[in-house]
């Protein structure tokens, strides 16, 4: 009698575990197909690939470009600059934030202006006489740096950075050291002024 | 109908002949091991109320026995007493086994050897020492042997280290199942609530062939404790709370027990903390949520016996907010400005960084004692863990954890313990493993671990020889059979360029390319031998002398092959590579004791040698759109570590003990004569305690410990140009904090309370001095201090 109930007692216990395993293990799931194990990789990446820095005086127009399709990892990223600026200029610029991988590629400035108060761009330069000015700003008034002003002075060569930084310090002393917060963007162009 | 006449006849017959009163019973007793006569044992005779004793050759006889039931009980020293019954018509001729080894059975009679394995070197926790930490992780605990450290990324990721070896090097065994948790990040914990376990042993050398073939760090098996076959019902209630964080635990566990063997026991626990502080400032986002419940039933007698259990694990666990980094030049930032990046007030939000663990547990053990031969067991057990990590994202993937795994694990196994042979014991098994990683979609970042399907086969026999009551031999051989098969998006750079995987590994390839990345099927196949060697001695004055060798092979784990890209949490780039091959390990591990109160030591001085040892280190930077990161690669050098742990117990008075250790250790990079990464730095505990029994058990204790600063590390910094600043900075990763002392308190106190119960108050204070200090195998050193002064409070009820 004794061997009976202690097998009837493991039934009950085993079809216990497994149900319970089974419940548990299928209901803590919030993503829908990855019981197909044979389902494809992550087509929607969060990703930054590309870069554009727009800058325009009316007539001509200028783009800094940084461009890492692979992502973090991998081969480096391509800076290329289509041309130098003029001296004693004023261009418009602007900033755009693309991921490639996507098609059509997803446009990430969109996200950072609704956000705006968790971003700030910095835009500086090792030309000493360039100035750079934020022109737009988030609900609370700081400024955000998608859209710029770049005036350019005397002739010179040197580089140009732009930082973005997440979660920063807002209003802060202007420079992405001062703001803290965490980078997201951190990319480097050369430039000439002739 | 005819057959029915019949049975009434005998019925009829039997019950007239039942006042014949001229049977004989010949009895025999004998040992259930190994058929041996077992002479002087009392048999109590029910019926006549009368006792005998069996001869020489174990048998007795009784004569002039009426026809009916005949109850005997049999007891003899150092065995289990055991209850027959049988019915008497005629003269009868019977055999009664009885079982020498009662330990198994109930915790109430217990030789002062508590060992796996009687050659093995192993140090261990008992139930109390665990209810100190009852708030607290595993590794927590740990660390209070010596020779045994931990890797923490904040405080309460605590991943234990045995001489300087952690993750996959350390088998850990929760309830005989082996832990498959993920482990192999260097921020991922075990998953294992410390309240559910009785006891936790640590075995640094040998004595671990039974469950794996690669515990080239040691051996961490977490037990539950044997119950005593009676009728009784029991628990305890734990309260803890404590003032840095303002949380605690909870725990409870209730156990009711049946003489006929049967058992049941429920535990549950809860935990939650705040954010913690250090010396100077808050932690901010540094608390943690756990949710824990196990329960288990099983019954239990000599010759069979069953055991059924199933835990839950549910964690939530914040990471240093002020760990999130974009760059390098961030974290240069965070080294230089030695004060957290981001300082709020107090808060039990659980924000982002963050981990959030599921992991559940459920095993089925039988087993069944074969006369002349042993016990064979069988158990099934199924594991599944679910890993979530969140970083801190920005629009639609703000939500989304950035790093989310499955990882199944089903396992059968068999052991039969063959202990017929006086002095000779054998344990020898087979298993079959069966593992399964899913890299769920919908991250939104490519998963840093693949989608993987494992097999694993396993075969082992491990003799063990007494040659007499002082000294003991024991050997083992495994050979394990391992396959991985995994799917992997790489991008064709990568995978052409970068790695030359395209020349190396042509075979892995498909012709799928999608989006600039290519489609493989990346196959491994593994046989691995590993050995252990053990022997004992025993001397006069309570000494002896253990010698184990081992040697080990470790499959390289799926992180150290596949891990690319991203880890959030590290912060940095993580980059395995396929040509990783397995490690070898040979242990050489000795152990002079003595076991006594007066004045007792272990001294245990040890050196490993690995081949192709795995580590992850600092190989510099790679130019992403957030600038300069941090690049880690796996790569394998040979390897030596070397060292001894030293223990001292010394009774100074009647009440008053000193206890103290010492942990020395040196971790060699042979192939590139350096140091090796994340070694333990010299450390050493000094305690003396107070106790006094007739004073409600008053303890009081006062406790040092002193962490010297590791001098000798791998100078992996480099020089990186900050565009901003326009110059060169330099990333100082490698240099390690100074040493630090640290104070500590602890009193306890227990009463009577209801009937049977008692009720025990712990006061403790921890960090006594409020000291500032960091500690180099913390990962998030570069970004914290580690914490400061807590008041804990701690009210046990046991019913």
């Amino acid at each position: 009698m004794k061997d009976l109930k202690s097998i009837k007692t493991i039934k009950i216990l085993a079809l216990l575990l497994i149900s319970s395993l089974t419940i548990v293990s299928c209901s803590s799931d919030d993503d829908g197909d990855h019981h197909d194990h044979d389902h494809d990789h992550d087509h929607e990446e969060e990703l930054i690939t590309t870069v554009n820095y727009t800058l325009t005086d009316g007539t001509n127009t200028v783009t800094l470009t940084f461009q890492d399709l692979d992502g973090e990892g991998g081969t480096d990223g391509v800076t290329t600059v289509s041309g130098s600026l003029a001296a004693n200029t004023m261009y418009s610029g602007t900033i755009e934030l693309l991921n490639e991988t996507e098609d059509p590629a997803e446009d990430i400035t969109v996200e950072v202006e609704e956000e705006g108060d968790a971003h700030e761009f910095f835009i500086t330069s090792t030309i000493s006489d360039i100035v750079v000015t934020k022109t737009d700003t988030d609900e609370n008034g700081n400024p955000i740096g998608i859209i710029s002003t770049l005036e350019t002075g005397a002739v010179g060569t040197g580089s140009l950075t732009i930082v973005l930084k997440h979660e920063p310090t807002k209003p802060n002393n202007g420079t992405a050291t001062g703001a803290g917060g965490s980078t997201d963007v951190q990319v480097t162009f050369p430039i000439d002024v002739e | 109908m005819i057959r029915l006449f019949i049975g009434l006849f005998i019925a009829l017959t039997g019950y007239t002949y039942g006042q014949n009163c001229n049977n004989t019973f010949l009895g025999e007793i004998k040992d259930f091991h190994d058929k041996s006569a077992i002479a002087s044992a009392t048999i109590y005779i029910k019926e006549k109320d009368k006792y005998l004793v069996s001869d020489f050759d174990g048998k007795f006889k009784i004569e002039n026995l009426c026809s009916g039931t005949i109850t005997l009980t049999i007891s003899h020293i150092g065995c289990e007493t055991k209850t027959v019954s049988y019915q008497i018509s005629n003269h009868i001729a019977k055999t009664v086994f009885l079982e020498h080894h009662l330990e198994e059975l109930s915790e109430v009679v217990i030789s002062s050897n508590l060992k796996t394995e009687n050659t093995s070197i192993e140090r261990s926790l008992n139930k109390s020492t665990l209810e100190s930490f009852t708030d607290k992780s595993l590794g927590d605990a740990l660390n209070s042997i010596s020779g045994v450290s931990s890797l923490n990324t904040g405080n309460t990721i605590v991943k234990p280290m045995i001489h300087g070896l952690h993750s996959s090097r350390l088998l850990i065994v929760n309830n005989n199942v082996r832990m498959f948790d993920q482990e192999w990040g260097d921020e991922h914990a075990p998953n294992i609530d410390i309240n559910s376990s009785s006891r936790v042993q640590v075995i640094k050398g040998a004595s671990s062939l039974k469950y794996g073939s690669d515990a080239i760090g040691g051996l961490i098996l977490i037990k539950p404790k044997k119950y005593a076959v009676k009728d009784s019902l029991f628990g305890s209630s734990m309260l803890s709370l404590n003032s840095n964080g303002f949380g605690g635990n909870i725990n409870s566990e209730l156990i009711k027990t049946f003489k006929s063997g049967y058992y049941t026991k429920i535990q549950s626990s809860y935990k939650q903390f705040g954010d913690f502080r250090a010396p100077d400032y808050h932690l901010t986002n540094s608390g943690i949520k756990n949710f824990n419940a196990s329960a288990r039933i099983g019954y239990n007698s000599f010759e069979k016996g069953f055991d059924a259990y199933y835990s839950v694990v549910n964690n939530e666990l914040a990471i240093l907010q002020s760990s999130h980094i974009g760059n390098v030049d961030d974290l240069v930032l965070a080294i230089n400005n030695k004060q957290p990046r981001v300082v709020e007030d107090f808060s039990y939000n659980i924000n982002y960084p963050k981990q959030s663990i599921l992991h559940h547990l459920g095993k089925i053990e039988a087993y069944k004692r074969f006369k002349a031969l042993g016990k064979l067991s069988i158990q099934y057990d199924i594991q599944i863990n679910r890993r979530k990590e969140f970083d801190v994202r920005r629009g639609d993937f703000a939500n989304k954890p950035v790093i989310d795994l499955r990882l199944f694990t089903n396992t059968l196994q068999s052991n039969l313990h063959i202990d017929f042979i006086d002095n000779l014991k054998i344990d020898t098994g087979v298993l079959g493993r069966y593992q399964q990683n899913d890299a769920i979609s919908g991250t939104g970042a490519s998963p840093l671990i693949p989608d993987y399907d494992k097999y694993d086969a396993s075969i082992y026999a491990i003799g063990n020889y007494k040659f007499n009551n002082n000294s003991e031999i024991s050997a083992g051989m495994r050979y394990d059979f391992s396959r991985i098969e995994a799917k992997k998006w790489y991008y064709e750079t990568d995978w052409q360029v970068t790695y030359n995987y395209d020349e190396l590994f042509p075979e892995f390839e498909t012709n799928t390319i999608d989006n600039s990345k290519i489609l493989t099927y990346p196959e491994f196949t593994y046989h691995n031998l590993s050995a252990n060697l053990g022997f004992s001695k025993q001397f006069k004055n309570d000494m002896s002398l253990f010698l184990n060798y081992g040697l080990a092979t470790r499959t390289p784990n799926p992180s150290e092959l596949f891990s690319d890209g991203l880890h959030h949490s590290a912060a940095r780039i993580e980059v395995g590579q396929l040509t990783i091959n397995k490690e070898v390990a040979h242990k050489i591990m000795a152990s002079f004791e003595r076991k006594n109160e007066n004045f007792g030591f272990v001294i245990s001085p040890y050196y490993k040698y690995i081949y192709n040892y795995i580590q992850l280190i600092p190989v510099g930077t790679t130019t992403t759109i957030r600038g300069a990161f941090p690049v880690w690669e796996y790569d394998q050098v040979n390897a030596q570590i070397l060292g001894v742990d030293i223990d001292v117990n010394k009774k100074i008075s009647n009440t008053l003990n000193y206890i103290g250790n010492i942990s020395l250790l040196k971790g060699d990079n042979l192939s590139d004569d350096t140091s090796l990464i994340h070694m333990p730095a010299t450390n050493f505990t000094n305690s003396i305690s107070y106790y006094n029994q007739d004073l409600n058990q008053l303890s009081i204790s006062l406790k040092n410990k002193t962490v010297l600063q590791q001098k000798r590390y791998p100078d992996y910094n480099f020089y990186t140009f900050n565009p901003i600043l326009q110059e060169d900075v330099y990333v100082d990763i490698s240099s390690t904090p100074s040493t630090y002392s640290l104070f500590s308190f602890n009193s306890s106190m227990t009463f009577k309370a209801f009937k049977e119960g008692h009720l025990k108050l712990e006061f403790n204070i921890e960090n006594l001095f409020n000291t500032s200090y960091r500690e180099h195998l913390n990962r998030l050193r570069y970004f914290a201090d580690e914490l400061g002064r807590n008041f804990n409070l701690k009210i046990k009820i046991n019913y």
